[in-house]
C-alpha cells in the first residue's frame, strides 16, 4: 500500500493517492509512516523535476496532494510529535511589485518540504522586512519580484537589513522572471534562484 | 467540418506581399518633410528584409521593447501617464525624439485610467483609481476568475461566457450584464420581446450609460495617442506592430484560470482545457487580423506566456499550448499578416518544435533564450529577434551593452534575419545603456 501510494503520487494520479490514504488511515495504518512516505514521493517529484522530466504542472499537482493528505492525516497524530520543522523562511515580494505567483508557489513548496514559512505579501517595504526578520527570526529570507523596478527594491532591502545589523544572521535568496547572478550582484544577495526547486534546494542546503 | 488553420494557403505569399506594400505606401502618414518620407520607407525596407529573408537588408533594424521606459525618462508619474493624455503623449514624443529607435511605439499600451475607474476594473491594478501609488507600473491581479468546472460554459458560448460571466467578475460596475440574452435564440419574431427586456432594466440601462462614458474617455484618450503616433511617423519611423493577439492556451492562462489553475487543469481537464484553446482560436486569429488591416501594418503584437521552458515539458507544449497557437499563426499568415511572436522567458527546449514554419513569414521574438542556438534553427527560416538583457541594461555599463551587443551582432544577426531589442521592457533601464543599445547597433550592425 505505501509503495502504491508513492506510485500513485509521483504518477499525478491524485484521487487515488487520496483514495489509498483513507484506505491506509482506516486501516489504523501509522500516520507518521504516511507522511514519511509523502515526503519520499515528493523528493522523488523533486529529483524528476531537476531531471527535466516534470516541470511546475507536476509541482503544483504534487504540493496539492500532499497538502491534502496531510489534512487528512495530521488530526490522527494524536500526540505524536509531527516532523520537527527544517527551518525558518520569511519571504515576502519587494516594494512597489504586487506580484504573487512565483512567491505563492515558492511559499508553498517549502511548506509542503516541512518548512515554517511567514509569507508577508507583496509591495512589502524594506523596514517592514526588518521588523518581520526582528519578529520571526528566518535562517533564510528570500525576495520576490517580476518587475525591473524591483532590482531597486531589493538592493534597498538587503540594505536595510545590513543597516539594522542582521545580515550575518541569515541568508538572502532573490527569485523572479528577470532576475540573475548580475542582479543578485547589484542587490547584494547571497543567491538568485533560477527556479522554485532551484530556490528550495538552495534553503536545504543552508539549513 | 473540414479543419482549419493546419497548412498555409496559396494566397499567403501574395497577401502578405500587399500587406507589406500597404506598410510602405505609408497613405494616411503625413511626413514633415521628404527626408522624413524616404527615413521612413527605408526603415519599412529594413524590417520587411529581415522578416522576408529574401535578402540580406542594408543593417538590422534596432528597436527595444519599450515598456514603460517613456513615462521614467520624461519624469511623469505613473498616475500623470494614466491619466493626463497629454502629457503620456508628450513623453512618448520625447523618447522617440532623443532616441531615434527605427520602430516605434504609440502609448496604447497605456490605458485611459479613468475609463478603467467608470468600470470598476479589477484584473489589474493601477496608480491612482487602481489602488495602486502614483510611482508603481500598472500591474496584473492574477485569480481563479474561471472556476475548474466552467470549461464546458466558454466552450458553448465564448462570447456569452466574456459578456456575462467573466465581465462581471473583472469589471465590478458592469454585473448587469449577467442579464443579458443569449443571442442565438433570438432569431424568430416571439423571441424579439424576451431578448429585449434586460435592455428596460434600470440595472442593465445604468451598466448601458456607464459603458457609453467610459467609451468617450477612451475617445479623448485616443485622440490623443493616436495624434502622438501620427507625428512620430510623419518624422520619418514607423510603427513598430499593430494591435494584439495571443496564444489561447495564455488567454486561459494568464485572464481566466490563472497559473495554477490551468497548470492542474492539465491533470484535471485535459480535454475541456485544450477544445477551449481550439474555440478561442478564431477570435485570437481575428483581432490580429483586424488590427493589421484597420492600420495598414503588418505585425500584430503576440506576448507569449506560459509556454516558456519551466512552465511546461516539451510534451505538454505540444499538447496543449503549440497545436493551437500554431493554428493562430497559420491564420494570420494566411491573411498576409506576420505573427510578432514575444516568447517572454526562456525558449531552449522549444526551439526545434517551433522551427517548423514556412519562410519568411514570421519574427520570433526572444528574451532569455540562447540566441546563437536560435539562430541555427528557428533562424534559419525565420526572422529572429532580441535580446540583450534587462539585467544589463538595469544594471550594467554603457560598454556592457555595447559588448553584448557586437556579439549578439555578430552571431544572430549573421547574414540578415534578425531585429535587435531588449529581452523585454525596457523599463529600469539606464537612459545611457538604452541609448548606448540603439547607436552602437545602428551603426554596427550595418551589413557589409
Amino acid at each position: 500500500m505505501f509503495d502504491e501510494l508513492v506510485d500513485a503520487m509521483t504518477q499525478m494520479r491524485d484521487a487515488e493517492a487520496l483514495e489509498i490514504t483513507q484506505t491506509l488511515l482506516d486501516g489504523n495504518a501509522d500516520p507518521v509512516r504516511i507522511l514519511n512516505v509523502c515526503s519520499e514521493a515528493m523528493e522523488a517529484v523533486g529529483k524528476k523535476f531537476e531531471a527535466g522530466v516534470y516541470f511546475l504542472p507536476e509541482l503544483m499537482m504534487a504540493g496539492e496532494m500532499l497538502k491534502q493528505i496531510s489534512e487528512k492525516v495530521k488530526p490522527m497524530l494524536k500526540g505524536q510529535s509531527e516532523k520537527k520543522t527544517a527551518g525558518k523562511v520569511l519571504i515576502g515580494t519587494v516594494r512597489g511589485d504586487i506580484h504573487d505567483i512565483g512567491k505563492d508557489i515558492v511559499s508553498f513548496l517549502l511548506e509542503v518540504n516541512g518548512f515554517d514559512v511567514r509569507d508577508i505579501g507583496i509591495d512589502v517595504a524594506p523596514d517592514k522586512f526588518v521588523e518581520e526578520i526582528k519578529s520571526f527570526k528566518p535562517q533564510v529570507v528570500g525576495l520576490s519580484g517580476l518587475l525591473t523596478l524591483a532590482y531597486d527594491s531589493m538592493k534597498d532591502t538587503v540594505q536595510a537589513i545590513t543597516e539594522a545589523g542582521l545580515r550575518d544572521s541569515l541568508k538572502i535568496i532573490i527569485g523572479g522572471g528577470q532576475m540573475s547572478d548580475k542582479i543578485r550582484e547589484f542587490t547584494g544577495a547571497d543567491a538568485c534562484a533560477k527556479d522554485a526547486i532551484d530556490g528550495i534546494n538552495l534553503v536545504k542546503e543552508w539549513i | 467540418m473540414k479543419e482549419r488553420w493546419t497548412k498555409i494557403s496559396e494566397t499567403a505569399a501574395e497577401k502578405q506581399e500587399r500587406q507589406f506594400e500597404a506598410w510602405l505606401s505609408a497613405e494616411n502618414v503625413s511626413f514633415v518633410n521628404s527626408e522624413a518620407e524616404i527615413r521612413y520607407k527605408e526603415r519599412v525596407t529594413l524590417f520587411k528584409d529581415a522578416i522576408q529573408m529574401k535578402k540580406t537588408p542594408r543593417r538590422i533594424p534596432v528597436v527595444p521593447s519599450l515598456g514603460s521606459f517613456p513615462i521614467e525618462y520624461a519624469g511623469i508619474s505613473w498616475y500623470d501617464a494614466l491619466y493626463d493624455y497629454e502629457k503620456l503623449a508628450h513623453a512618448w514624443e520625447k523618447y522617440q525624439e532623443d532616441f531615434d529607435p527605427d520602430g516605434s511605439h504609440t502609448p496604447r499600451t497605456m490605458p485611459p485610467g479613468k475609463a478603467l475607474e467608470m468600470l470598476g476594473f479589477h484584473l489589474y491594478r493601477w496608480a491612482g483609481g487602481g489602488g495602486l501609488r502614483n510611482d508603481q507600473e500598472y500591474q496584473f491581479a492574477e485569480a481563479e476568475y474561471m472556476k475548474g468546472d466552467e470549461y464546458l460554459d466558454l466552450i458553448d458560448d465564448p462570447t456569452g461566457f466574456f459578456l456575462k460571466t467573466y465581465f462581471p467578475r473583472i469589471f465590478g460596475e458592469l454585473g448587469a450584464l449577467q442579464k443579458m440574452p443569449s443571442m442565438p435564440p433570438i432569431h424568430e419574431i416571439p423571441m424579439v420581446p424576451a431578448g429585449l427586456l434586460p435592455f428596460g432594466m434600470d440595472d442593465v440601462k445604468s451598466t448601458f450609460a456607464k459603458l457609453s462614458l467610459a467609451g468617450d474617455e477612451a475617445h479623448k484618450w485616443l485622440a490623443a495617442v493616436n495624434g502622438v503616433g501620427a507625428t512620430i511617423m510623419g518624422k520619418g519611423c514607423p510603427s513598430f506592430s499593430a494591435g494584439f493577439s495571443k496564444a489561447p492556451f495564455d488567454v486561459i492562462g494568464d485572464s481566466l484560470r490563472g497559473t495554477k489553475g490551468v497548470l492542474m487543469d492539465m491533470f484535471h481537464h485535459p480535454e475541456e482545457l485544450c477544445e477551449a484553446c481550439e474555440r478561442l482560436t478564431p477570435f485570437m486569429i481575428k483581432c490580429g487580423v483586424a488590427a493589421c488591416r484597420a492600420s495598414g501594418h503588418i505585425m500584430p503584437f503576440i506576448p507569449l506566456h506560459k509556454g516558456a521552458d519551466t512552465f511546461m515539458s516539451n510534451d505538454q507544449f505540444n499538447t496543449f499550448y503549440w497545436p493551437t497557437l500554431k493554428k493562430v499563426i497559420i491564420g494570420l499568415i494566411n491573411e498576409g499578416i506576420v505573427p510578432q511572436l514575444f516568447a517572454e522567458g526562456s525558449y531552449n527546449n522549444r526551439l526545434e518544435l517551433i522551427e517548423d514554419l514556412p519562410k519568411g513569414k514570421v519574427v520570433w521574438w526572444f528574451d532569455t533564450t540562447d540566441m546563437t542556438r536560435a539562430k541555427k534553427t528557428v533562424g534559419r527560416n525565420n526572422c529572429i529577434a532580441g535580446n540583450v538583457p534587462l539585467d544589463i541594461l538595469c544594471a550594467g555599463t554603457p560598454d556592457d551593452v555595447e559588448n553584448y551587443c557586437r556579439t549578439l551582432i555578430d552571431t544572430a544577426g549573421k547574414d540578415g534575419g534578425f531585429i535587435l531589442s531588449s529581452g523585454a521592457g525596457v523599463q529600469g533601464s539606464k537612459p545611457e545603456n538604452v541609448k548606448a543599445m540603439i547607436d552602437f547597433s545602428k551603426a554596427y550592425g550595418v551589413y557589409k
